[in-house]
């Protein structure tokens, strides 16, 4: 028998966990402030009985990296018949895997940046130091090294120059099977959170990021203080609209519910270009989406509590 | 869609989601959230074998008689134990140490020589603050214990490091080290040496070489900080029979401030530690700690207080060594057969660690991921140093789990090494640097459960 109570997932063993646990806690005590009855738990192998046994009304997965992200956890949860807010297992699937996303998305027309990403394998078979002078002619440099799949910026590296190459690679191939170099765009880096209520798909206001490091990396992701953050993002407006149309489109695209965070940087020329999009949105005290539902005057209990109640309705459709 | 009306001109700064991220002191300025810290959440989860941890078997402990005592203690002097109580510490326990623990280490104290502080932890920090400015080099071994080092941090300390051979830290090197600080025009504050079962080191100093070190402190004039958490839990070589190395502070009671603690022959979570230190600096350790904590916990104080005088405890002691004996096999004889050539690795006669030197190239730290994602941990030796070296090396420690699931932590690390090694075959083998991307995390705030 179903009750109300709301089911929020964290935790995990990606490497993601400690980010999850975080925002497991914050988000149950939002949605708790809304009056909603809240239970935080881990995955582990006793989730499904669990699930069986005494089933929430509602699962709120806050995984983050292969678990949470990767559509499989959400497969087991439409098998068992359990409504739960966020993209279903194909969307993760279609967002997961940053190459064919980003192939997928500029084939819709959106911007992003010119990029490769080859298994080990390839590299072995093909001999590394021939592939990566090849892929650093043609992306040049600076370029951005990272796994194909996972967020945080783990794994991430800018190569400025190609002797550094060879460690950023066995530092991303550290993270995931599969690596991405990515040609290195300067500019404004700014994220787009959007919210799908089942009405209407919306942009919340662009939040401008600016470390203080060299990059968006995670110790300044997780470091308060280390990040200065405007939202709005110090943007024209035409190029802010452009960034929040971006986003939509691209959730749309990949077939994205619920919520998403599109990554993006506005280079000099004021050109747009997607960099990811992201189906778990972090949600700690220092993560984007909270400042964006914050700086559209919404509350971040009341926002998480209507994806609730949107998937429970879409469960029982 | 919602749309902004934001003007470019209007807005000059930001949010940095922190009200006093300008208040802070300058040393607080590396206290930042690290990647490789958010893998040993990770490592939290009982899928993983964790080789990192430094956690004591505290299952091994008779815990219906430890509920019994602690039971009687409170109906009997719960008034005393639930109260505050002296800086110092509880003087029964003082006495418990001066005459009883002490004496197998050689250590002939007076109780007021003692100060009972909330783990050696504490008493650590408590003579860094009595002693160092900031700026003031400590000399500390290659590598060093992690929470040690964190402490030197904190107190702005200029750490130098000082090489190691198999019988740990090397006098020659020591001297050479002191003559170049002293070259700079400057004089070094502490030695700081683990001369029993090393943490991470897993050597242990003999008596000539304790004797060598000494005279080395001796001749400079330079106090001589020695930490002893393991010195009772030998059990191989010249421990085999349940002997302890004797400690350096048994030849030189105004050299030498001694640290101790119950945290691995009783329990890590009482907390209870202490401080064995000329009077001097014992009468402002005991000041430094009241202005700190007042006083250490009087309930974990008495209750040691009370398990050594009614539990026996001597036995409980036979008890972690032959445990820990069989857990040091398990995971020397699963390295010798599953490691990859070119791996080396030390065999501690006592304690709970073995350092490990991977072949050439690998990095440590660079690994952890993979070995986390693999479902096993250890502390890549990074952790160790204070100035990013250390990626050749890793800390293993099996003092936690059982043999079985040391084992198949071991075979899950060689899959591991095997794996990155196959990758620097395909990007090419540099030579072990110095790591570069937040090397300093673990030293900065390590883990408690790394110690």
């Amino acid at each position: 028998m179903t009750n109300s109570r709301v089911l929020v997932l964290a935790g995990g063993l990606s490497p993601e966990r400690d980010v999850s646990i975080r925002s497991g806690r914050r988000v149950a005590e939002a949605l708790r402030d809304n009056g909603v009855e809240v239970e935080v738990r881990d995955v582990d192998d006793s989730l499904l009985t669990s699930l069986r046994t005494d089933p929430p009304s509602c699962v709120v997965p806050l995984l983050h990296g292969a678990a949470g992200e990767d559509g499989a956890l959400r497969d087991v949860l439409d098998a068992l018949g359990v409504a739960y807010v966020g993209s279903s297992a194909d969307g993760c699937r279609a967002a997961f895997d940053k190459p064919s996303s980003s192939a997928r998305l500029r084939d819709k027309g959106i911007t992003v940046p010119r990029s490769v990403a080859l298994p080990h394998a390839a590299f072995r078979e093909l001999g590394a130091a021939a592939v990566l002078e090849a892929f650093t002619r043609s992306l040049g440099l600076p370029l951005v090294v990272k796994p194909s799949k996972g967020g945080s910026a783990l794994g991430v590296s800018v190569v400025r120059d190609a002797s550094e190459l060879p460690t950023a690679m066995v530092g991303a191939f550290a993270y995931g099977d599969t690596v991405m170099l990515e040609e290195y765009i300067d500019g404004t880096e700014i994220a787009v959170c959007v919210i799908d209520d089942g009405i209407e798909v919306s942009a919340l206001p662009a939040v401008e990021i600016c470390p203080d490091g060299p990059f968006y990396d995670y110790q300044s992701r997780y470091t308060a203080g280390s990040t200065e953050f405007f939202v709005p993002a110090r943007l024209d407006d035409t190029i802010l609209a452009e960034a929040q149309r971006i986003a939509i489109t691209a959730h749309t695209e990949l077939g994205l519910r619920d919520l998403s965070r599109a990554d993006l940087i506005v280079d000099v020329s004021g050109r747009v270009v997607l960099l990811e999009m992201c189906v778990a949105p972090g949600m700690t005290e220092t993560s984007l989406f909270p400042q964006a539902v914050s700086a559209a005057g919404r509350d971040l209990g009341a926002v998480v509590s209507s994806l609730v109640d949107v998937a429970r309705t879409r469960a029982h459709a | 869609m919602t749309g902004s009306t934001s003007d470019p001109t209007a807005v000059t700064q930001g949010d940095r989601l922190d009200h006093w991220v300008s208040s802070y002191a300058t040393r607080a300025r590396s206290m930042t959230a690290s990647e490789i810290r958010s893998l040993f959440a990770v490592a939290s989860r009982p899928e993983v074998v964790s080789l990192a941890g430094g956690m004591p078997f505290v299952q091994a402990l008779q815990a219906d008689a430890f509920a019994d005592m602690v039971a009687s203690l409170i109906r009997d002097r719960g008034a005393v134990a639930l109260q505050y109580g002296s800086g110092q510490g509880d003087v029964r326990l003082r006495e418990q140490i001066a005459s009883e623990i002490m004496a197998p280490v050689g250590i002939a104290a007076h109780p007021d020589d003692v100060v009972v502080t909330t783990g050696s932890q504490m008493a650590l920090d408590l003579v860094v603050r009595v002693f160092c400015d900031p700026g003031d080099v400590v000399l500390v071994e290659a590598p060093s214990y992690v929470g040690a080092l964190g402490v030197f941090r904190a107190y702005e300390c200029d750490v130098v490091h000082v090489a190691m051979d198999d019988e740990g830290l090397n006098p020659v090197a020591l001297e050479e080290a002191i003559a170049r600080v002293i070259a700079s025009g400057r004089r070094p504050k502490l030695i700081y040496t683990i001369p029993s079962f090393h943490n991470p080191a897993g050597v242990t100093q003999g008596p000539k070489r304790r004797s060598d070190v000494l005279s080395v402190a001796q001749k400079h004039g330079i106090l001589l900080l020695e930490d002893d958490p393991y010195g009772l839990l030998g059990f191989d070589g010249p421990y085999v029979d349940g002997s302890a190395p004797r400690a350096i502070r048994a030849d030189d009671a105004d050299g030498v401030v001694y640290l101790g603690s119950f945290s691995k022959t009783i329990a890590s979570g009482l907390r209870v530690g202490w401080a064995v230190a000329p009077h001097g600096v014992r009468e402002k350790l005991v000041l430094a700690a009241e202005s700190a904590v007042l006083c250490p916990s009087n309930f974990s104080q008495l209750t040691v207080s009370q398990y050594l005088a009614t539990q026996p405890w001597t036995e409980q002691i036979k008890i972690f060594r032959e445990l820990y004996r069989e857990r040091r096999d398990a995971l020397i004889d699963s390295l010798a057969t599953l490691m990859p050539e070119g791996m080396h690795w030390t065999v501690p006669q006592g304690g709970f660690y073995s350092w490990v030197t991977l072949p050439e190239g690998l990095d440590s730290r660079a690994m952890l991921p993979r070995a986390v994602a693999a479902l096993v941990a250890y502390v890549p030796g990074t952790g160790f140093f204070v100035d990013g070296s250390g990626t050749e090396y890793m800390r293993l420690s099996y003092c936690y789990p059982e043999p079985e699931r040391i084992r198949e932590g071991v075979r899950r690390l060689a899959g591991v090494i095997e794996g990155e090694l196959d990758l620097l075959n395909t990007f090419g083998r540099t030579p072990n640097a110095i790591s570069t991307k937040g090397s300093n995390d673990l030293v900065q705030t390590p883990p408690t459960n790394l110690a």
